[in-house]
């Protein structure tokens, strides 16, 4: 059977000197090393694109964190603002930004002039170097303090959008001969404004706490709303997800029999996971809004669908969490006369809390980021009130950071591309910030079995 | 030293395949194999003995440089074959292993067919020219390995749907089928059962008429049984070296015979 | 709010009936806690839990089936006759919801003229599909009377169950009663009520879907949905005249993931080979965290990636040049950003599988004296290859149902085109722009989306479950 004395001459390989390197094993190294530097290649093309998208992101959304403003002594005169004198807040909202409109202008044209700064513009061209929305807010400042009325005072006001993008270098003279919106002799203005100090780029807090702006006025588009909604959902998921998804995985791992409906839901755990997220939003749309009636743009609805979402990964997690604890503890707690039940809850759970919690941060950074279910549940509204406190908050109106961003880059001015390039930094902030806990807590709590 | 004596016979005896000088080898930290001075002859079987950890398997490692493949691990002191240095840095290991090759403890055919695991090293290394080529190659080496009889009418099934024996002895084929000089063998018996043990056992008796044959082996009877040389490590150290039959019947160190009687281990 | 009222009553009945049932537990044996069966807490969670689960879940069926029911009556009662010119039942109900809800919010009195009623509603923002009618307006007004008696049905009824329970639990205790046994039974029911709702969710994707599409189809001809190649809603608002083929938006799709499947499986299956065979520790724990970030990076960043950098610099350096188009959305701009978006998913992937395989592959061809590439290529890529088809079709599916970068990065034109510079839209595109547009929701363009919603559906499900069973097949082969 065996034909081991049959001399086989060998041909190539291995035959000869080790010290001499034949042609073929030349050939083969060469291609080796063809081969490793596509996976370098692969792994830097990866990183380059990592790169390139924070600098992109960056590069456009840095400047959002800065606003230009303009300082205007502004003239309350009593006998526009309060006829009656009595300082009721009521009566004075009467007066509506109408009446505000032509203080703020004269007082510019005052103020400019008291900087010995010589203009051909005319009052309505002035005028335009500053926001809209300053009006607005000059109102508000001045129902909030009544007692301002017949003084002057010195105010910060939002430079219009034009003119806060020359100081950011995205409008120059050039494109301001083009622009309807703004002119040069406005630029000139505004940089002898700044000479004389009245004129300055701060920290622009209004971005994190203003909320939206119309599409005319970026210069004062906040995020305030969309943080505020954000946050309700992330509370609503966390309250939800957590418990849920801890109680499930319990019974999956710990108390789950073998049988068809077990099978059942471990299919539909590992097929939601990969569920397209817009197929929720439907589901948000058709069950929550269409069937139960709640209402739309609600972070109650938001923060269902992103429950319903982020349950698998939290599912999964506590799972692995669950397994990784030995069996060895639970059947000293067996031993001991503990109910099932008992040893699951006062000795398994506790040490897979980290693991949990660690599933659950990283489910919540996921639901975070999530804009497409929420623009089918009507999130991407214009929100311009802050919903109340929660639990009614809920049922309000309000926005979330993705969908923001979203709503943002589908407006015509420029100015909002960097505004939504600001967002996304506040939204990768937080993302950071939550990726950092979790792995805070794996590096702190993790246990090696 | 008693045991350099013993190599220094062997040397007379017969032509030295392999020779090893104050060899080290370090795992990270752990020192593994502790100045090993060993030569090993040709067309002959030489068993590694010694209980578990005692670094009988990481020195076989070096012999064709998969310790190369552990990052951690680091190799001083001089292997030569045929009296080339193999650590040389001019070394290409690709070449070295087509000349020394291994045949592991567990059976590990790759998931193809039986002809393309036997086909494999000759593909590589070029070692043929064409298909008919290629055929010879894999029967010879299939019948080298006492395969053929049993599996020359369905090479294209997976070589994973093969026994435990069978696979080893596929192993051992798809190693000789690169016609090496020096056939290492990592305890080949081990997940093997009793009959498949004796099958291999004959198969590296036959092998010695064209191979170095150097076997690492968890069993004393079977180092016995197929070996002509037989080296004892202990705790890293080549603890004595020297004909099987001298080793088992009148050992000269104290710790070989406790081990050979039972008492470590 | 009424509810949030009712949860924190039946909140305080619960704590009622945890210390009175842990209290008569002590009290029957004189305090001695050790003569009980089961620790005092077991008795108190026993009250509590007897008190809640069932007022709790009575709840959430009434919330559910109330609307319902409510719908159902008002709908009876409605005069045929008194439907406007080409309106449904459906779109009158709707109005009727939104007039009394409008009402509602205005806390408007139970008799209200037509006159009085729009006026209160316009000061409201209330819209509606039509004017203000009698008949809408007294079946809004029959629907806030039901709503709010049943409203303090409910309310009395949840109250009166939790009170029972409460009641029931507080006299079953006594020291022999096995208060821990009945607790686990009812904890393990909730854990396995919990774990339902995987199924449930699942069930109710299918059934909405279903529905809505079902609506759909019996207004639109499924022929005409799956064969034809135009995709045209009309925007009249009301419908008709509309072509809505999914094949444009099926081909937009489908392009789109071929290209960022060309571009994340090379790159991603060469990177999770480079880290996790050639890479040495220092350049990997730099380098496979920086891959990872990629996966964690929300979609919408990877959209506004598209529109304002990859898109027009497309355009610029290579489709205007060549005459390709002038489009800085496109299927290549889309296309290419999914792809570095799949990067990590199909590198981590791919790392799972290729270190699945077992380690004696590689000794056994290294032994051989292959060199590392040719042991790659052709022991553990060939004996990995199942699992990495799953984890390609699981990337396939994740690309077939993208969002955000193909709404931002895509275009908005149904086009059935072979040159990827050109703007092409996809299915998730159009479920997006046909459900936050103005038309009305009973319209085929509205529905459509549920149409569209199933398929996407049903293809993804595919592609998953096939995926999952390879993979699953894959990891028990060397298990």
């Amino acid at each position: 059977m065996t034909d081991a004395t049959a001399e086989h001459v060998p041909s190539g390989a291995g035959q000869g000197s080790l010290l001499a390197k034949d042609a073929r094993t030349a050939k083969r190294n060469a291609a080796e090393t063809r081969f490793k530097t596509y996976g370098l290649i692969a792994v830097c093309i990866g990183i380059a694109m990592l790169i390139l998208l924070m600098t992109s992101i960056l590069s456009n959304g840095l400047s959002a964190f800065r606003q230009t403003t303009i300082q205007v002594m502004v003239e309350l005169p009593e006998d526009k603002l309060d006829k009656s004198g009595v300082r009721d807040p009521e009566v004075m909202a009467k007066v509506t930004t109408f009446g505000y409109k032509p203080l703020l202008r004269d007082s510019l044209i005052a103020t400019v002039a008291t900087a010995g700064i010589e203009t051909d513009l005319d009052p309505k061209d002035l005028e335009a170097l500053v926001s809209d929305e300053s009006v607005a807010q000059l109102r508000d400042f001045v129902l909030a303090n009544p007692e301002v009325i017949g003084q002057t005072i010195p105010v910060q006001v939002l430079a219009n959008g034009r003119i806060d993008g020359f100081f950011k270098g995205r409008v120059t003279y050039e494109s301001a001969a083009l622009d309807n919106n703004v002119s040069p002799e406005q630029l000139q203005l505004a940089e002898a404004l700044k000479e004389a100090g009245l004129l300055r780029t701060g920290f622009n807090w209004g971005f994190l706490t203003l909320p939206d702006g119309s599409d005319t006025r970026p210069e004062a588009a906040g995020l305030g709303v969309a943080i505020l909604g954000s946050l309700y959902m992330m509370l609503i998921v966390l309250a939800l997800a957590l418990p849920i998804g801890v109680a499930a995985s319990i019974y999956l791992e710990e108390f789950a029999p073998q049988n068809r409906w077990t099978d059942l839901i471990e299919v539909n755990i590992s097929n939601l996971a990969a569920v397209p997220s817009i197929v929720f939003g439907i589901l948000g749309l058709a069950i929550f809004i269409n069937f139960a009636g709640l209402p739309q743009s609600a972070p109650i609805v938001g923060g269902l669908v992103l429950t319903l979402m982020t349950l698998p990964t939290i599912i999964i997690a506590t799972r692995a969490a669950l397994k990784a604890v030995p069996p060895s503890i639970r059947d000293a707690a067996l031993g001991l006369g503990a109910s099932k039940m008992q040893s699951v809850f006062h000795h398994v759970l506790p040490l897979a809390m980290p693991g949990i919690l660690t599933g659950t941060i990283i489910g919540l950074a996921q639901a975070l980021g999530e804009t497409a279910p929420l623009l089918l549940i009507g999130m991407v509204a214009f929100v311009r009130e802050y919903p109340s406190g929660p639990p009614e908050g809920l049922f309000d109106p309000a926005t979330a950071l993705p969908v923001q961003v979203f709503n943002w880059t589908q407006r015509s001015d420029p100015a909002f591309v960097e505004r939504a390039s600001g967002a996304i930094i506040v939204l990768l902030v937080f993302l950071l910030l939550m990726n950092l806990t979790a792995i805070f807590l794996r590096r702190r709590f993790e246990r090696r079995w | 030293m008693n045991d350099m004596r013993l190599t220094e016979r062997a040397v007379d005896q017969e032509t030295t395949k392999i020779t090893a000088r104050k060899v080290q080898v370090y795992y990270g930290d752990n020192h593994a194999i502790k100045n090993v001075d060993v030569d090993i002859a040709d067309k002959t079987v030489t068993a590694f003995i010694g209980p578990s950890g005692c670094g009988k398997s990481t020195f076989l490692r070096c012999i064709n440089r998969m310790n190369d493949t552990i990052s951690t691990a680091r190799v001083t002191g001089d292997i030569l074959i045929d009296g080339e240095d193999i650590y040389d840095k001019r070394v290409d290991p690709v070449q070295l292993r087509a000349k020394v090759g291994m045949v592991f403890q567990k059976p590990n055919p790759f998931p193809k067919s039986i002809y393309d695991n036997v086909a494999y090293g000759p593909r590589i290394h070029g070692l043929s020219s064409n298909k008919a080529d290629l055929d010879d190659i894999v029967e010879r080496s299939l019948r080298r390995a006492a395969l053929w009889g049993e599996v020359k009418d369905r090479l294209a099934a997976p070589g994973t749907g093969l026994s435990g024996g069978q696979q080893q002895r596929l192993c051992i084929a798809r190693a000789v089928a690169t016609s090496p000089e020096v056939l290492l063998m990592d305890e080949p018996c081990s997940a093997l059962d009793p009959i498949a043990t004796a099958q291999v056992e004959e198969l590296i008796d036959e092998l010695r008429q064209n191979y170095s044959v150097v076997i690492v082996t968890h069993s004393m009877q079977q180092a016995a049984r197929v070996s002509q040389r037989t080296a004892f490590f202990h705790l890293g150290h080549l603890v004595e070296y020297g004909e099987t039959g001298k080793i088992f019947t009148s050992p000269e160190d104290p710790r070989t015979e406790s081990y050979i009687s039972g008492r470590i281990g | 709010m009424t509810i949030s009222w009712l949860f924190l009553i039946l909140l305080a009945v619960g704590t009622m009936a945890f210390l009175m049932a842990r209290g008569r537990a002590l009290a029957s044996v004189d305090g001695d806690a050790r003569n009980l069966h089961s620790l005092p807490i077991y008795y108190g969670l026993n009250g509590l839990l007897t008190a809640l689960t069932p007022a709790l879940a009575l709840l959430a069926v009434w919330l559910i089936v109330q609307p319902i029911a409510i719908d159902a009556s008002v709908k009876g009662s409605f005069p045929i006759g008194a439907l406007p010119e080409g309106g449904t039942l459906d779109l009158v109900m709707s109005d009727v919801r939104r007039v009394a809800d409008g009402l509602d919010a205005a806390d408007a009195p139970d008799a209200l003229s037509v006159e009085e009623a729009a006026t209160l509603l316009g000061s409201g923002g209330v819209a509606l599909g039509t004017t203000l009618t009698t008949e809408v307006l007294t079946a809004a007004q029959q629907y806030r009377d039901s709503r709010s008696t049943m409203n303090l049905f409910m309310v009395v009824a949840v109250l009166v169950l939790a009170l029972i329970g409460g009641a029931w639990a507080v006299m079953r205790t006594n020291g022999d009663f096995r208060a821990r046994n009945v607790v686990e039974r009812g904890v393990l029911v909730l854990l396995i009520a919990a774990a339902s709702i995987a199924v449930l969710t699942t069930l109710g994707i299918v059934l909405s879907m279903i529905f809505e599409a079902t609506n759909f189809f019996r207004q639109y001809q499924w022929t005409d949905f799956f064969f034809s190649t135009t995709w045209k809603p009309s925007f009249s608002g009301r419908g008709g005249g509309s072509e809505l083929g999914i094949l444009p938006l099926l081909w937009g799709t489908l392009y789109i993931s071929f290209i960022a499947l060309v571009v994340a499986v090379p790159i991603g299956l060469f990177a999770a080979i480079y880290l996790s065979e050639y890479a040495g520790p220092k350049f990997r724990s730099l380098a496979k965290p920086m891959i990872e970030i990629l996966a964690g990076i929300p979609t919408i960043v990877y959209g506004l990636f598209a529109l304002v950098t990859v898109g027009p610099l497309l355009r610029d350096a290579i489709a205007s040049p060549l005459g390709l188009g002038n489009s800085a959305s496109s299927v290549m701009t889309a296309g290419l950003v999914m792809g570095v978006m799949l990067i990590p998913f199909v590198s981590s992937l791919s790392d799972d599988i290729i270190n699945a395989v077992p380690q004696a592959m590689r000794d056994g061809s290294l032994g051989l004296g292959a060199t590392k590439s040719e042991t790659i290529r052709q022991v553990i890529v060939p004996a990995a290859l199942p699992g990495i088809v799953g984890a390609v079709l699981l990337a396939a599916s994740r690309a077939i149902g993208e969002t955000m970068i193909v709404v931002l990065g895509a275009g908005a034109a149904a086009r059935l085109d072979l040159n990827p510079f050109e703007a092409m839209t996809t299915v998730t595109v159009k479920i997006v722009s046909q459900l936050t547009g103005d038309t009305d929701f009973a319209s085929p363009e509205t529905l459509v989306a549920f149409a569209l919603g199933l398929t996407l559906f049903v293809i993804t499900l595919g592609l998953n479950v096939l995926a999952l069973y390879i993979v699953r097949k894959y990891r028990e082969q060397y298990e």
